[in-house]
Protein backbone atom coordinates (compact mmCIF):
# COMPACT_ATOMS: atom_id res chain seq x y z
CA UNK A 1 0.00 0.00 0.00
CA UNK A 2 3.23 2.14 0.95
CA UNK A 3 3.63 2.02 -3.43
CA UNK A 4 0.29 4.32 -4.07
CA UNK A 5 0.89 6.80 -1.44
CA UNK A 6 0.80 10.66 -2.95
CA UNK A 7 3.78 12.62 -3.28
CA UNK A 8 7.82 11.41 -3.45
CA UNK A 9 7.18 8.46 -1.33
CA UNK A 10 4.38 6.62 -3.50
CA UNK A 11 3.06 5.82 -6.62
CA UNK A 12 -0.26 7.46 -6.40
CA UNK A 13 -0.59 11.10 -7.90
CA UNK A 14 1.60 9.62 -10.96
CA UNK A 15 -1.07 6.83 -11.31
CA UNK A 16 -3.90 9.18 -10.76
CA UNK A 17 -2.74 11.33 -13.49
CA UNK A 18 -2.27 8.11 -15.83
CA UNK A 19 -5.82 7.72 -15.15
CA UNK A 20 -6.89 11.04 -16.37
CA UNK A 21 -4.34 10.90 -19.64
CA UNK A 22 -6.29 7.40 -20.11
CA UNK A 23 -9.82 8.93 -20.15
CA UNK A 24 -8.86 12.11 -22.02
CA UNK A 25 -7.27 9.97 -24.95
CA UNK A 26 -10.51 7.90 -24.79
CA UNK A 27 -12.66 10.77 -24.95
CA UNK A 28 -10.45 12.19 -27.77
CA UNK A 29 -10.39 9.15 -29.66
CA UNK A 30 -14.17 8.87 -29.20
CA UNK A 31 -14.47 12.24 -30.76
CA UNK A 32 -12.06 11.73 -33.58
CA UNK A 33 -13.79 8.66 -34.59
CA UNK A 34 -17.30 10.34 -34.26
CA UNK A 35 -15.38 12.51 -37.04
CA UNK A 36 -14.75 9.74 -39.38
CA UNK A 37 -18.19 8.02 -38.57
CA UNK A 38 -19.89 11.64 -39.66
CA UNK A 39 -17.51 10.92 -43.09
CA UNK A 40 -18.03 7.61 -43.71
CA UNK A 41 -21.81 6.69 -42.37
CA UNK A 42 -22.94 8.65 -45.66
CA UNK A 43 -20.45 6.94 -47.54
CA UNK A 44 -21.79 3.08 -46.76
CA UNK A 45 -25.11 3.56 -47.38
CA UNK A 46 -24.93 6.35 -50.69
CA UNK A 47 -26.06 4.37 -53.74
CA UNK A 48 -22.97 5.69 -55.82
CA UNK A 49 -21.06 2.43 -56.03
CA UNK A 50 -17.36 3.93 -55.75
CA UNK A 51 -18.21 5.81 -52.71
CA UNK A 52 -20.14 3.08 -51.11
CA UNK A 53 -16.62 0.93 -51.79
CA UNK A 54 -14.72 3.29 -50.34
CA UNK A 55 -16.77 3.22 -47.19
CA UNK A 56 -16.52 -0.59 -46.97
CA UNK A 57 -12.96 -0.18 -47.55
CA UNK A 58 -12.20 1.81 -44.81
CA UNK A 59 -14.45 -0.21 -42.26
CA UNK A 60 -13.22 -3.99 -43.58
CA UNK A 61 -9.37 -2.55 -42.98
CA UNK A 62 -9.36 -1.01 -39.74
CA UNK A 63 -11.45 -4.21 -38.29
CA UNK A 64 -9.35 -6.46 -39.90
CA UNK A 65 -6.24 -5.13 -38.91
CA UNK A 66 -4.86 -5.77 -35.41
CA UNK A 67 -4.79 -2.08 -33.81
CA UNK A 68 -1.36 -2.79 -32.66
CA UNK A 69 -0.19 -2.44 -36.11
CA UNK A 70 -2.49 0.74 -37.06
CA UNK A 71 -0.72 2.19 -34.35
CA UNK A 72 2.54 1.58 -35.70
CA UNK A 73 2.01 2.98 -39.07
CA UNK A 74 0.83 6.19 -37.26
CA UNK A 75 3.42 6.08 -34.80
CA UNK A 76 6.71 5.77 -37.36
CA UNK A 77 4.63 7.12 -40.37
CA UNK A 78 2.74 9.97 -38.63
CA UNK A 79 5.90 12.57 -38.51
CA UNK A 80 7.37 10.98 -42.12
CA UNK A 81 3.73 11.92 -43.70
CA UNK A 82 3.60 15.86 -41.98
CA UNK A 83 7.43 16.22 -42.86
CA UNK A 84 6.34 15.24 -46.65
CA UNK A 85 3.28 17.42 -46.54
CA UNK A 86 5.16 20.03 -45.21
CA UNK A 87 7.92 19.71 -47.69
CA UNK A 88 5.91 20.42 -50.70
CA UNK A 89 5.20 24.01 -48.46
CA UNK A 90 8.98 24.19 -48.55
CA UNK A 91 9.75 23.39 -44.58
CA UNK A 92 12.01 21.12 -44.61
CA UNK A 93 13.32 20.93 -40.50
CA UNK A 94 12.20 17.54 -38.61
CA UNK A 95 8.89 17.70 -37.17
CA UNK A 96 8.23 15.11 -34.12
CA UNK A 97 4.00 14.95 -33.60
CA UNK A 98 2.87 14.76 -30.61
CA UNK A 99 2.06 11.41 -28.40
CA UNK A 100 -1.01 12.36 -27.43
CA UNK A 101 -2.06 13.18 -31.00
CA UNK A 102 -0.90 10.09 -32.83
CA UNK A 103 -2.47 8.44 -30.07
CA UNK A 104 -6.07 9.86 -30.25
CA UNK A 105 -5.71 9.68 -33.70
CA UNK A 106 -5.01 6.02 -34.59
CA UNK A 107 -7.32 5.13 -32.10
CA UNK A 108 -9.90 7.41 -32.95
CA UNK A 109 -10.02 5.71 -36.59
CA UNK A 110 -10.77 2.36 -35.17
CA UNK A 111 -13.39 3.51 -33.15
CA UNK A 112 -14.30 5.51 -36.25
CA UNK A 113 -14.53 2.37 -37.86
CA UNK A 114 -17.06 1.04 -35.29
CA UNK A 115 -18.90 4.06 -34.94
CA UNK A 116 -19.46 4.06 -38.41
CA UNK A 117 -20.98 0.51 -38.43
CA UNK A 118 -23.29 1.64 -35.32
CA UNK A 119 -24.49 4.42 -37.12
CA UNK A 120 -25.16 2.71 -40.43
CA UNK A 121 -27.13 0.21 -38.57
CA UNK A 122 -28.96 2.87 -36.41
CA UNK A 123 -30.11 4.45 -39.51
CA UNK A 124 -31.14 1.48 -41.39
CA UNK A 125 -33.25 0.72 -39.10
CA UNK A 126 -35.04 3.84 -38.63
CA UNK A 127 -38.84 2.94 -40.08
CA UNK A 128 -39.16 4.23 -43.67
CA UNK A 129 -42.53 6.27 -43.13
CA UNK A 130 -40.17 8.75 -40.84
CA UNK A 131 -37.81 9.55 -43.76
CA UNK A 132 -40.85 10.25 -46.24
CA UNK A 133 -43.17 11.89 -43.59
CA UNK A 134 -40.49 14.29 -42.71
CA UNK A 135 -40.26 15.22 -46.46
CA UNK A 136 -43.93 15.67 -47.21
CA UNK A 137 -44.27 17.94 -44.94
CA UNK A 138 -41.76 20.10 -46.18
CA UNK A 139 -39.41 20.34 -43.18
CA UNK A 140 -35.96 22.02 -43.90
CA UNK A 141 -33.44 20.23 -44.07
CA UNK A 142 -32.29 21.29 -40.40
CA UNK A 143 -35.40 20.06 -38.76
CA UNK A 144 -35.44 16.98 -40.90
CA UNK A 145 -32.32 15.72 -39.77
CA UNK A 146 -31.69 16.98 -36.05
CA UNK A 147 -35.03 17.12 -34.68
CA UNK A 148 -36.79 13.78 -36.82
CA UNK A 149 -33.74 11.30 -37.68
CA UNK A 150 -31.12 12.21 -35.50
CA UNK A 151 -33.38 11.73 -31.96
CA UNK A 152 -34.16 8.28 -33.28
CA UNK A 153 -31.27 7.48 -34.51
CA UNK A 154 -29.65 8.10 -31.58
CA UNK A 155 -31.87 5.91 -29.07
CA UNK A 156 -30.98 2.79 -31.43
CA UNK A 157 -27.30 3.99 -31.65
CA UNK A 158 -26.24 4.31 -27.53
CA UNK A 159 -26.53 0.55 -26.64
CA UNK A 160 -23.97 -0.21 -29.35
CA UNK A 161 -21.74 2.95 -28.76
CA UNK A 162 -21.43 2.07 -24.99
CA UNK A 163 -19.69 -1.01 -26.47
CA UNK A 164 -17.65 1.07 -29.05
CA UNK A 165 -16.58 3.30 -25.97
CA UNK A 166 -15.80 0.26 -23.94
CA UNK A 167 -13.41 -1.11 -26.97
CA UNK A 168 -11.77 2.62 -27.28
CA UNK A 169 -11.60 2.73 -23.72
CA UNK A 170 -9.43 -0.31 -23.42
CA UNK A 171 -7.50 -0.22 -27.00
CA UNK A 172 -6.08 2.96 -25.10
CA UNK A 173 -4.28 0.80 -23.15
CA UNK A 174 -1.93 0.31 -26.65
CA UNK A 175 -0.89 3.06 -27.28
CA UNK A 176 1.88 2.83 -24.18
CA UNK A 177 3.89 1.43 -26.64
CA UNK A 178 4.28 4.66 -27.84
CA UNK A 179 5.50 6.09 -24.65
CA UNK A 180 2.57 8.12 -23.89
CA UNK A 181 2.15 8.29 -19.76
CA UNK A 182 -0.99 6.55 -19.96
CA UNK A 183 -2.13 3.69 -16.74
CA UNK A 184 0.01 0.97 -18.74
CA UNK A 185 2.73 2.79 -19.56
CA UNK A 186 3.05 4.59 -16.16
CA UNK A 187 2.57 1.00 -14.35
CA UNK A 188 5.29 -0.57 -16.52
CA UNK A 189 7.65 2.25 -15.18
CA UNK A 190 6.72 2.16 -11.42
CA UNK A 191 6.82 -1.60 -11.87
CA UNK A 192 10.01 -1.34 -13.59
CA UNK A 193 11.48 1.32 -10.70
CA UNK A 194 10.22 -0.80 -8.07
CA UNK A 195 10.05 -4.30 -8.89
CA UNK A 196 6.62 -4.88 -8.54
CA UNK A 197 5.52 -5.94 -11.64
CA UNK A 198 2.34 -8.11 -10.27
CA UNK A 199 1.00 -5.54 -7.58
CA UNK A 200 1.13 -2.10 -10.39
CA UNK A 201 -0.68 -4.11 -13.14
CA UNK A 202 -3.13 -5.82 -11.20
CA UNK A 203 -3.78 -2.21 -9.93
CA UNK A 204 -4.09 -0.90 -13.48
CA UNK A 205 -6.39 -3.76 -14.07
CA UNK A 206 -8.14 -2.22 -10.82
CA UNK A 207 -7.98 1.24 -12.37
CA UNK A 208 -9.17 -0.15 -16.12
CA UNK A 209 -12.53 -1.71 -14.76
CA UNK A 210 -12.81 1.25 -12.37
CA UNK A 211 -13.42 3.09 -15.56
CA UNK A 212 -15.38 1.03 -17.23
CA UNK A 213 -17.65 0.58 -14.20
CA UNK A 214 -18.34 3.46 -13.84
CA UNK A 215 -18.59 4.56 -17.91
CA UNK A 216 -20.95 2.35 -18.22
CA UNK A 217 -23.28 3.16 -15.07
CA UNK A 218 -23.51 6.75 -16.67
CA UNK A 219 -23.89 5.28 -20.29
CA UNK A 220 -26.67 3.22 -18.98
CA UNK A 221 -28.70 6.43 -17.56
CA UNK A 222 -28.03 8.10 -21.19
CA UNK A 223 -29.56 5.11 -22.86
CA UNK A 224 -32.97 5.43 -20.52
CA UNK A 225 -33.17 9.41 -21.03
CA UNK A 226 -32.92 8.59 -24.85
CA UNK A 227 -35.07 5.39 -25.06
CA UNK A 228 -37.99 7.79 -23.04
CA UNK A 229 -41.16 7.17 -25.18
CA UNK A 230 -40.58 4.02 -25.78
CA UNK B 1 6.65 2.72 -52.47
CA UNK B 2 9.33 0.40 -51.73
CA UNK B 3 7.90 -2.36 -54.10
CA UNK B 4 11.22 -4.73 -53.32
CA UNK B 5 10.64 -4.26 -49.57
CA UNK B 6 7.42 -5.66 -50.11
CA UNK B 7 8.48 -8.08 -51.86
CA UNK B 8 11.34 -9.07 -49.90
CA UNK B 9 9.54 -8.90 -46.76
CA UNK B 10 6.73 -11.04 -47.44
CA UNK B 11 8.35 -13.99 -46.89
CA UNK B 12 9.67 -13.11 -43.35
CA UNK B 13 6.03 -12.18 -42.70
CA UNK B 14 4.33 -15.15 -44.06
CA UNK B 15 6.81 -16.91 -41.67
CA UNK B 16 5.82 -15.47 -38.67
CA UNK B 17 1.76 -15.69 -39.77
CA UNK B 18 2.25 -19.12 -38.39
CA UNK B 19 3.14 -18.16 -35.23
CA UNK B 20 0.08 -16.23 -35.20
CA UNK B 21 -2.07 -18.98 -36.21
CA UNK B 22 -0.32 -21.47 -33.77
CA UNK B 23 -1.52 -19.03 -30.97
CA UNK B 24 -4.61 -18.56 -32.21
CA UNK B 25 -5.68 -21.89 -32.66
CA UNK B 26 -4.09 -23.05 -29.78
CA UNK B 27 -5.93 -20.41 -27.35
CA UNK B 28 -9.40 -20.92 -29.13
CA UNK B 29 -9.60 -24.58 -28.31
CA UNK B 30 -8.22 -23.88 -24.84
CA UNK B 31 -10.95 -21.02 -24.74
CA UNK B 32 -13.89 -23.12 -25.84
CA UNK B 33 -13.74 -25.43 -22.79
CA UNK B 34 -12.78 -22.39 -20.51
CA UNK B 35 -15.66 -20.35 -22.12
CA UNK B 36 -17.93 -23.89 -22.00
CA UNK B 37 -17.09 -24.72 -18.26
CA UNK B 38 -18.32 -20.88 -17.02
CA UNK B 39 -21.54 -21.09 -19.18
CA UNK B 40 -22.18 -23.87 -16.95
CA UNK B 41 -21.31 -22.18 -13.90
CA UNK B 42 -23.08 -19.54 -15.09
CA UNK B 43 -26.62 -21.49 -15.42
CA UNK B 44 -26.18 -22.95 -11.85
CA UNK B 45 -28.73 -22.31 -9.42
CA UNK B 46 -25.77 -21.82 -6.57
CA UNK B 47 -25.58 -18.32 -6.25
CA UNK B 48 -22.13 -17.95 -5.14
CA UNK B 49 -20.98 -20.31 -8.03
CA UNK B 50 -23.11 -17.79 -10.65
CA UNK B 51 -21.32 -14.76 -8.71
CA UNK B 52 -17.77 -16.47 -9.70
CA UNK B 53 -18.60 -17.30 -13.05
CA UNK B 54 -19.94 -13.46 -13.52
CA UNK B 55 -17.04 -11.94 -11.64
CA UNK B 56 -14.57 -13.73 -14.09
CA UNK B 57 -16.01 -12.65 -17.28
CA UNK B 58 -16.80 -8.76 -15.64
CA UNK B 59 -12.95 -9.16 -15.18
CA UNK B 60 -11.69 -10.26 -18.51
CA UNK B 61 -14.28 -8.77 -20.15
CA UNK B 62 -13.41 -5.01 -18.28
CA UNK B 63 -9.75 -5.33 -18.68
CA UNK B 64 -7.43 -4.81 -21.38
CA UNK B 65 -6.10 -7.77 -22.93
CA UNK B 66 -2.51 -6.24 -22.61
CA UNK B 67 -3.08 -5.77 -18.86
CA UNK B 68 -3.93 -9.33 -18.71
CA UNK B 69 -0.74 -10.55 -20.25
CA UNK B 70 1.45 -8.21 -18.37
CA UNK B 71 0.34 -9.72 -15.19
CA UNK B 72 0.91 -12.96 -16.20
CA UNK B 73 4.34 -12.43 -17.91
CA UNK B 74 5.26 -10.32 -15.39
CA UNK B 75 3.64 -10.80 -12.33
CA UNK B 76 3.32 -13.94 -11.67
CA UNK B 77 6.75 -14.62 -12.08
CA UNK B 78 7.74 -12.43 -8.63
CA UNK B 79 5.84 -14.99 -6.64
CA UNK B 80 8.44 -16.68 -5.19
CA UNK B 81 6.32 -20.07 -4.37
CA UNK B 82 5.45 -20.37 -8.08
CA UNK B 83 8.81 -20.77 -9.38
CA UNK B 84 9.69 -23.66 -7.10
CA UNK B 85 6.19 -25.60 -8.55
CA UNK B 86 6.38 -27.10 -12.29
CA UNK B 87 3.80 -24.19 -13.30
CA UNK B 88 7.23 -22.52 -13.32
CA UNK B 89 8.62 -24.46 -16.50
CA UNK B 90 5.16 -23.01 -18.57
CA UNK B 91 5.30 -20.07 -17.10
CA UNK B 92 8.85 -17.93 -17.64
CA UNK B 93 8.12 -18.96 -21.17
CA UNK B 94 6.55 -16.11 -23.02
CA UNK B 95 4.82 -18.45 -25.32
CA UNK B 96 2.92 -20.16 -23.02
CA UNK B 97 2.13 -16.53 -21.01
CA UNK B 98 0.42 -15.55 -23.51
CA UNK B 99 -1.90 -18.64 -24.44
CA UNK B 100 -2.68 -18.71 -20.92
CA UNK B 101 -3.76 -14.91 -21.39
CA UNK B 102 -5.51 -15.26 -24.98
CA UNK B 103 -7.04 -18.39 -23.83
CA UNK B 104 -8.37 -17.15 -20.50
CA UNK B 105 -9.63 -13.49 -22.42
CA UNK B 106 -11.76 -15.41 -25.18
CA UNK B 107 -12.81 -17.90 -22.33
CA UNK B 108 -14.24 -14.83 -21.11
CA UNK B 109 -16.15 -13.88 -24.05
CA UNK B 110 -17.00 -17.10 -25.17
CA UNK B 111 -19.12 -18.15 -21.96
CA UNK B 112 -21.08 -14.94 -22.27
CA UNK B 113 -21.65 -16.08 -25.92
CA UNK B 114 -22.51 -19.62 -25.45
CA UNK B 115 -24.66 -18.78 -22.09
CA UNK B 116 -27.02 -16.07 -24.45
CA UNK B 117 -27.04 -18.66 -26.80
CA UNK B 118 -28.25 -21.35 -23.73
CA UNK B 119 -30.44 -19.30 -22.83
CA UNK B 120 -32.23 -18.73 -26.14
CA UNK B 121 -33.23 -22.73 -26.46
CA UNK B 122 -36.81 -23.04 -26.43
CA UNK B 123 -38.03 -24.56 -23.25
CA UNK B 124 -40.02 -26.57 -25.66
CA UNK B 125 -37.03 -28.70 -26.75
CA UNK B 126 -35.89 -29.40 -23.32
CA UNK B 127 -39.38 -30.52 -22.40
CA UNK B 128 -40.16 -32.40 -25.27
CA UNK B 129 -36.75 -34.64 -24.40
CA UNK B 130 -37.75 -35.12 -20.86
CA UNK B 131 -41.13 -36.76 -21.52
CA UNK B 132 -39.49 -39.10 -23.87
CA UNK B 133 -37.96 -39.61 -21.26
CA UNK B 134 -34.11 -38.70 -22.29
CA UNK B 135 -31.49 -38.75 -19.30
CA UNK B 136 -30.65 -35.11 -18.07
CA UNK B 137 -26.99 -35.86 -19.58
CA UNK B 138 -28.08 -37.16 -22.79
CA UNK B 139 -30.32 -34.10 -22.88
CA UNK B 140 -27.25 -31.45 -22.10
CA UNK B 141 -25.11 -33.48 -24.76
CA UNK B 142 -27.32 -33.61 -27.66
CA UNK B 143 -29.96 -31.47 -27.34
CA UNK B 144 -28.12 -28.22 -26.06
CA UNK B 145 -25.09 -28.50 -26.95
CA UNK B 146 -25.59 -28.75 -31.10
CA UNK B 147 -28.35 -26.18 -30.97
CA UNK B 148 -26.27 -23.49 -28.72
CA UNK B 149 -23.50 -24.16 -31.20
CA UNK B 150 -25.66 -23.63 -34.21
CA UNK B 151 -26.79 -20.54 -32.44
CA UNK B 152 -23.56 -18.99 -31.52
CA UNK B 153 -21.98 -19.41 -34.42
CA UNK B 154 -22.37 -15.95 -35.65
CA UNK B 155 -21.06 -14.24 -32.36
CA UNK B 156 -18.42 -16.81 -32.05
CA UNK B 157 -17.34 -16.11 -35.26
CA UNK B 158 -16.60 -11.91 -34.33
CA UNK B 159 -14.79 -13.48 -31.36
CA UNK B 160 -12.78 -15.84 -33.82
CA UNK B 161 -11.51 -12.68 -35.72
CA UNK B 162 -11.63 -10.33 -32.56
CA UNK B 163 -9.34 -12.85 -30.78
CA UNK B 164 -7.08 -12.60 -34.79
CA UNK B 165 -6.24 -9.17 -34.07
CA UNK B 166 -5.87 -10.24 -30.13
CA UNK B 167 -2.76 -11.99 -30.89
CA UNK B 168 -0.95 -9.30 -32.32
CA UNK B 169 -0.46 -8.34 -28.32
CA UNK B 170 1.75 -11.53 -28.23
CA UNK B 171 4.40 -9.10 -30.05
CA UNK B 172 4.60 -7.11 -26.31
CA UNK B 173 5.99 -9.84 -24.89
CA UNK B 174 9.35 -10.55 -26.69
CA UNK B 175 7.05 -13.33 -29.42
CA UNK B 176 7.93 -12.74 -33.06
CA UNK B 177 4.33 -12.94 -34.34
CA UNK B 178 3.20 -11.49 -37.43
CA UNK B 179 3.13 -7.87 -35.73
CA UNK B 180 6.14 -8.16 -34.31
CA UNK B 181 7.93 -9.25 -37.59
CA UNK B 182 6.29 -6.31 -38.80
CA UNK B 183 7.34 -4.12 -35.95
CA UNK B 184 10.41 -5.11 -36.27
CA UNK B 185 11.11 -4.18 -40.37
CA UNK B 186 9.76 -1.30 -39.87
CA UNK B 187 11.76 -0.05 -37.27
CA UNK B 188 14.74 -0.88 -39.43
CA UNK B 189 13.62 0.21 -42.81
CA UNK B 190 11.67 3.43 -41.77
CA UNK B 191 9.40 2.04 -44.55
CA UNK B 192 5.98 1.95 -42.48
CA UNK B 193 3.34 2.44 -45.13
CA UNK B 194 4.87 -0.50 -47.28
CA UNK B 195 5.39 -2.82 -44.14
CA UNK B 196 1.17 -2.15 -43.64
CA UNK B 197 0.25 -2.88 -46.43
CA UNK B 198 1.87 -6.66 -46.56
CA UNK B 199 1.34 -7.21 -42.69
CA UNK B 200 -2.19 -5.86 -43.11
CA UNK B 201 -3.13 -7.91 -46.32
CA UNK B 202 -2.05 -10.54 -44.72
CA UNK B 203 -4.31 -10.56 -41.40
CA UNK B 204 -7.47 -9.19 -43.94
CA UNK B 205 -6.63 -11.88 -45.88
CA UNK B 206 -7.31 -14.42 -42.42
CA UNK B 207 -10.09 -11.93 -41.55
CA UNK B 208 -11.47 -13.06 -44.59
CA UNK B 209 -11.16 -16.85 -44.72
CA UNK B 210 -12.33 -16.76 -41.03
CA UNK B 211 -15.48 -14.98 -41.73
CA UNK B 212 -16.45 -17.04 -45.04
CA UNK B 213 -15.59 -20.63 -43.60
CA UNK B 214 -18.01 -19.19 -40.63
CA UNK B 215 -20.93 -17.86 -43.14
CA UNK B 216 -20.22 -21.18 -44.42
CA UNK B 217 -21.40 -22.99 -41.38
CA UNK B 218 -23.97 -20.60 -40.49
CA UNK B 219 -25.64 -22.21 -43.64
CA UNK B 220 -24.94 -25.57 -43.63
CA UNK B 221 -26.14 -25.81 -39.79
CA UNK B 222 -28.34 -22.62 -39.72
CA UNK B 223 -32.05 -23.69 -39.12
CA UNK B 224 -35.06 -21.93 -38.64
CA UNK B 225 -36.36 -21.75 -34.77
Amino acid sequence: MELLYFGDKGWGDELFFATLMTIAVSITAMIIGFIFAALFTPLKLSNNKFLNSIGNAYTTVIRGVPELLVIYLFFFGGSGAIMFVASIFGYNDYIEINAFLTGSFSIGIISGAYSTEVFRGALQSIDKGQFEAAKVLGFNKYIYFFKIILPQMLRLAIPNLSNVWQITLKDTSLISVTGLVEIMRQSYIAAGSTRDPLFFYSFAAVLYLMLTFLSMQLLNRLETKYSKGY
Amino acid sequence: MDIELMISSFPKLLNATLITLKLLSVSLILGLFIGLGFAILRMNNNKLINKFAYGYSYIFRGTPLLVQIFIIYFGLGQIEYLRTTFLWVVLKEPYWCAIIAFSLNTGAYTSEILRSAFQTIKPGYLEAGKSLGIPSKIIFTKIQIPIAIKQSLPAYGNEIILMLKGTSLASTVTLMDLTGVAKYIISTTFKPVEVFIVAGGIYLFMTFIIHNVIKYLEKKYGFQT
